[in-house]
């Protein structure tokens, strides 16, 4: 790896005009700040520089020195007299220095790119109308540039094996492959499994799996998110949808309080896809696959998609009506949940204040893999805590709340999707309590329950989660939700209001952001709802800095580095 | 009966031709003072009473010099190898004493030496001949280096091919062991390098020094991109490395014996020392020959050394540095001006045998392989030959060398079999145009200068090839 420079910034001549950039960056990266698109294939920000594909060659000179005395030397006009390097040099391996020129856009860069445009695609397969790649293919948009536009390869094209099984969710079609190696390094240095490489050599270098090994991590698809060609393909995507219809929404993933950001794809309201969206602070351009396949849930078989009292289907009207009698004068309890958004736990905390119900909460927790699926496996617990619902470190079940009804100390309770069979409440204890269940799958819960109040997923609602950073991240409605659902915001404000007439807590997301500014000491404060979309804002964590977070050292998360 | 008096005369005259010749090149030579063979590196090899042994090269004076460096400061070889002059006999021709002052010496990390034994340009066969004869001269070679640059390990990476080299080193490694030349406290001293023998597994681009290390290092020998990793920074490991050719680091042994400047005067300036030149092809006499650089021009070492051409035939190209050097055609004139000024009008006879003067003709002298063809060589089908043997080679790493040297291959390939086109000549250019100088390594111009060369300078060959296509020399062999 090339070291980092440090954090200061040189002046380059890029293309004859005198720019400043950060020293340490590479000249792709230099002249990508200054709209100048150096194509490349091989170098990807986040992985080491291999400078394989050639495609980013570039003119490069520094300013000449006197070897004896080490001064500049001097054009006749007195400007420093540049020594160009004779041969183009790549620009991801070449570091900016004070005072060199660059050129990207001279009669040489293009002959370089063209030429390496037709080495590209003379062994290629060129089967565009049927690859899964085709528009989101870094060859066609450089073919578009720097493509000769006829073929003047006449020889047989080189022979590859096609529809290889890589893994259980990644495709590899060999002869598609450019052999940039981004997927290699990706899994040697990141998801820290090495089990890609190739094999012969020359034209005929290969990639495969080792032997006996295969690409089964859980951070696979990563490598056909960096795949700049058609040469790795999702499994589960492929042939699925052609991109360039596809809807992408700004979004976050809800696995764990990693905190991933993503984009999810979807035509007419369905999703076809996730993948990462880059941010350098959270999770540079990777995520889970596991968390890829969340978007399944939407359309589960046990979706909640009408509202219901004692398990027959009624109007929304109707449940909230029921609702409502459950809380009136009644001991309520409310089961809040780290999956909530914090929006939705601040109104559910503003729901608790006008009932005067008992709070509780559970976490969720697994292993930590030290990249991004942190122990805490639901996206808001830090969210639950900011927003004022949980002043405690949740555990990881609910023994409290069934001690509170082993004591018969309440007569209702509002469950927040959680199971609270799972979390050590008896459904003994439960007999003689009513449940109303807020939530967007069936489980043995919302048997139970009541009144169950079908809610939205993340795909299908707009809102925000704090990560393990206690970074607050928006994600924004992708899909609509099953016809004649409202959000989970709208449906907590309805309640509100139901017991509380004048409370004029709104379920609009700027309204509430402003309300949770106001609240004392709250370290939301100055900060609201478009602030979020523009991009990651970190909060004030220190608060809490003492809880026991069960979060291990990951990828942008050091746990010992008290926030601000 | 008539059949076998046609051989029997055709044999006598055969012979008689071919006695005339010898004796015509003879008295050339006498009439002409022909440099003689100044062999210092190959001194021992063609004695029949010398063998690989340690005792023989003990007794011949061996080991003295490992003795003398040992009790000098390491600097002071350093700067006796910089005085004289010494360039790197492994093709690029650098300066050795300056490679060796590029280490980087702050870093605190062990320092690696490593013997590029990986001798694999086609038409060189030089430093077999020193590892097969005199491996001993070698070994100390390197641990006068090792200590002069304070290597922690030395390495020999020699190729797969060379499996009788291989063991012939284990053998002598472990005598010079014996007796303390190499190894824990090198004849006492301070001073102590093991020297490990690394085989490599039968690829040409584990001679690029960068390819070389990835291979010792256990990996697939993709030569690395420079910047950042230049060996005497980051090479082995990551450790400041040097990487020399046998032929040079045998050198250093002969320059701590004549010393620097002594040596400096040996061959001209700028070209000091002998070389080893392998002459292959259409000689009489083909062979390895060792000269004081610039002593003899090409003509001389055709016609006069190696007996010249085979009767009745005429000389048609040299390739004077290896198959990757550029061709010279027999009948070109070189004309232009040398670095020190002094003008040059060269037949292909009078090039100098140097450094500096098959570059300037435009080619390169290389790694010292001369290849000769003489008229009976179909050029195109010499060119897809180099063109079948670069394609293989090709690491695969970076695209203009993987995609463009075997589309070469396939073209020339193409052209032998009878389908030539008239466009290919202009095709086979830019296709090579098109990889020189934009890859990660030297392999790229190694692949396209002979595509260059031959395209360009025997380019009605090609276009006849497309007219002719039933040319009787196209069914002589199959690429």
């Amino acid at each position: 790896m090339i070291a980092p420079g440090k954090e200061d910034s040189v002046v380059i001549n890029l293309d004859g005009k005198d720019v400043s950039v950060p020293s340490g960056t590479n000249l792709v990266d230099a002249a990508a700040l200054h709209g100048k698109e150096i194509p490349h294939y091989c170098y990807h920000p986040q992985l080491s520089v291999a400078g394989n594909c050639r495609m980013c060659l570039i003119e490069m000179g520094t300013p000449m020195r006197d070897r004896g005395s080490g001064k500049a030397v001097l054009n006749d006009d007195g400007s420093p007299k540049i020594g160009w390097v004779p041969k183009p040099v790549i620009g991801c391996a070449t570091n900016v220095s004070a005072g060199m020129h660059v050129k990207t856009e001279s009669d040489v860069v293009k002959e370089c790119r063209e030429g390496i445009m037709e080495f590209l695609l003379v062994n290629h397969p060129l089967d565009c109308p049927i690859c899964d790649q085709a528009g989101e293919c870094r060859l066609q948009e450089f073919a578009t540039d720097y493509g000769r536009g006829y073929s003047r390869f006449v020889e047989r094209k080189n022979v590859k094996p096609k529809r290889t099984r890589l893994g259980p969710r990644v495709t590899l079609d060999d002869e598609r492959c450019i052999l940039c190696s981004r997927c290699i390094r990706f899994s040697q240095e990141v998801a820290k499994d090495d089990v890609l490489g190739f094999v012969d050599r020359g034209s005929f270098s290969t990639l495969t799996c080792f032997p006996g090994k295969e690409l089964s991590n859980n951070y696979s698809l990563n490598t056909v998110d960096i795949c700049p060609v058609g040469a790795l393909t999702s499994t589960d995507f492929r042939f699925k949808m052609r991109v360039w219809f596809l809807k992408e929404t700004r979004s976050i993933c809800t696995e764990s309080s990693a905190g991933s950001n993503i984009t999810v794809s979807s035509r007419e309201g369905q999703v076809y896809r996730i993948t990462p969206r880059r941010n350098d602070l959270v999770n540079d351009s990777w995520m889970t696959d596991s968390g890829r396949t969340l978007f399944k849930t939407v359309k589960a078989e046990n979706r909640l998609v009408f509202p219901s009292v004692s398990g027959s289907r009624v109007s929304l009207t109707e449940a909230m009506d029921t609702a409502f009698k459950l809380f009136k004068n009644k001991r309520v309890g409310v089961i809040g949940s780290c999956k909530s958004s914090l929006e939705e736990l601040f109104l559910l905390s503003q729901f608790c204040k006008a009932t005067k119900a008992k709070k509780f909460i559970r976490g969720h927790f697994g292993e930590d893999d030290g990249i991004l699926l942190s122990a805490d496996r639901t996206p808001n617990l830090r969210g639950a805590l900011v927003s004022g619902f949980a002043n405690k470190y949740p555990k990881s079940d609910l023994s409290i709340l069934n001690m509170a009804l082993q004591k018969g100390e309440l007569d209702t309770l509002v469950v927040m999707g959680e199971n609270l069979l799972d979390s050590k409440v008896d459904a003994a204890s439960l007999s003689g309590t009513e449940v109303v269940f807020l939530g967007t799958h069936a489980n043995e819960t919302s048997k139970l329950a009541s009144v169950v109040l079908p809610t939205l997923t993340a795909f299908e609602k707009s809102g925000s989660f704090i990560n393990r950073s206690f970074y607050v991240q928006a994600f924004l409605q992708a899909i609509p939700g099953p016809a004649g659902l409202i959000p989970d915001l709208q449906i907590l404000s309805n309640l509100i209001s139901s017991v509380d007439p004048e409370s004029d807590l709104s379920p609009d997301l700027k309204k509430i952001w402003i309300a949770m500014s106001r609240v004392r000491n709250s370290p939301l404060k100055g900060i609201s709802f478009s602030d979020l979309k523009q991009g990651t804002v970190q909060i004030d964590g220190s608060k809490w800095k003492n809880m026991p977070f069960v979060e291990k050292s990951a990828l942008h998360h050091n746990p010992m580095m008290k926030i601000k | 009966m008539r059949t076998k008096d046609f051989a029997a005369t055709n044999k006598i005259s055969l012979a008689n031709e071919y006695h005339r010749y010898n004796l015509k090149s003879v008295i050339f030579m006498i009439s002409k003072k022909i440099a003689k063979e100044k062999r210092i590196i190959l001194k021992h090899a063609d004695d029949p009473n010398y063998s690989n042994k340690i005792g023989c090269y003990l007794r011949k004076g061996g080991y003295k010099m490992l003795e003398k460096s040992l009790k000098l400061k390491p600097e002071e070889i350093g700067e006796e190898v910089l005085k004289s002059g010494v360039r790197g006999r492994g093709g690029a021709g650098f300066p050795a004493g300056m490679k060796w002052k590029f280490l980087d010496r702050k870093s605190g990390k062990p320092i690696y030496l490593i013997c590029n034994a990986d001798e694999s340009e086609p038409g060189t066969f030089k430093d077999r001949q020193i590892i097969y004869k005199d491996p001993h001269q070698l070994i100390e070679g390197m641990m006068i280096t090792a200590y002069a640059i304070q290597a922690k390990l030395a390495f020999i990476y020699i190729r797969a091919e060379f499996f009788e080299g291989a063991k012939i080193l284990e053998r002598a490694i472990s005598e010079a062991k014996e007796k303390g030349f190499c190894g824990e406290n090198i004849l006492d001293s301070d001073y102590s390098c093991d020297l490990v023998i690394h085989r490599g597994a039968g690829a040409y681009i584990c001679g690029e020094e960068t390819g070389l290390i990835e291979s010792l290092e256990g990996k697939r020998p993709n030569p690395r991109i420079k910047p950042p990793y230049f060996p005497a920074v980051l090479g082995l490991y990551q450790c400041p490395t040097i990487v020399n050719n046998v032929e040079t680091l045998c050198n250093v042994r002969h320059i701590m014996k004549m010393g620097g400047d002594a040596y400096a005067k040996l061959g001209k300036p700028n070209n000091t020392g002998t070389r080893i030149w392998c002459v292959s092809g259409q000689v009489v006499k083909p062979g390895y020959y060792e000269f004081e650089c610039g002593a003899l021009t090409l003509g001389e070492m055709i016609y006069d050394i190696c007996g010249g051409l085979h009767p009745g035939r005429s000389l048609q190209a040299v390739i004077p540095g290896g198959s990757s050097a550029k061709v010279l055609r027999a009948d070109e004139r070189f004309t232009g001006k040398m670095k020190d000024g002094t003008e040059f009008d060269w037949g292909i006879e009078d090039i100098p045998l140097d450094f500096d003067g098959p570059m300037a003709a435009g080619s390169m002298s290389g790694s010292g392989g001369i290849i000769v063809m003489d008229d009976t060589v179909d050029m195109v089908q010499a060119m897809a030959n180099i063109n079948a043997f670069y394609a293989h080679e090709s690491c695969g790493q970076c695209t203009p060398c993987r995609e463009g040297v075997l589309w070469m291959r396939k073209i020339t390939k193409r052209i032998c079999s009878g389908h030539a086109r008239e466009e290919d000549a202009d095709l086979l250019l830019s296709v090579a145009n098109q990889i020189e100088g934009r890859t990660i390594c030297a392999f790229g111009e190694a692949a396209a200068w002979p595509t260059q060369s031959f395209v360009s300078k025997f380019r009605d060959d090609f276009i006849a090839k497309a007219k002719h296509p039933s040319d009787e020399k196209s069914q002589l062999q199959l690429i």
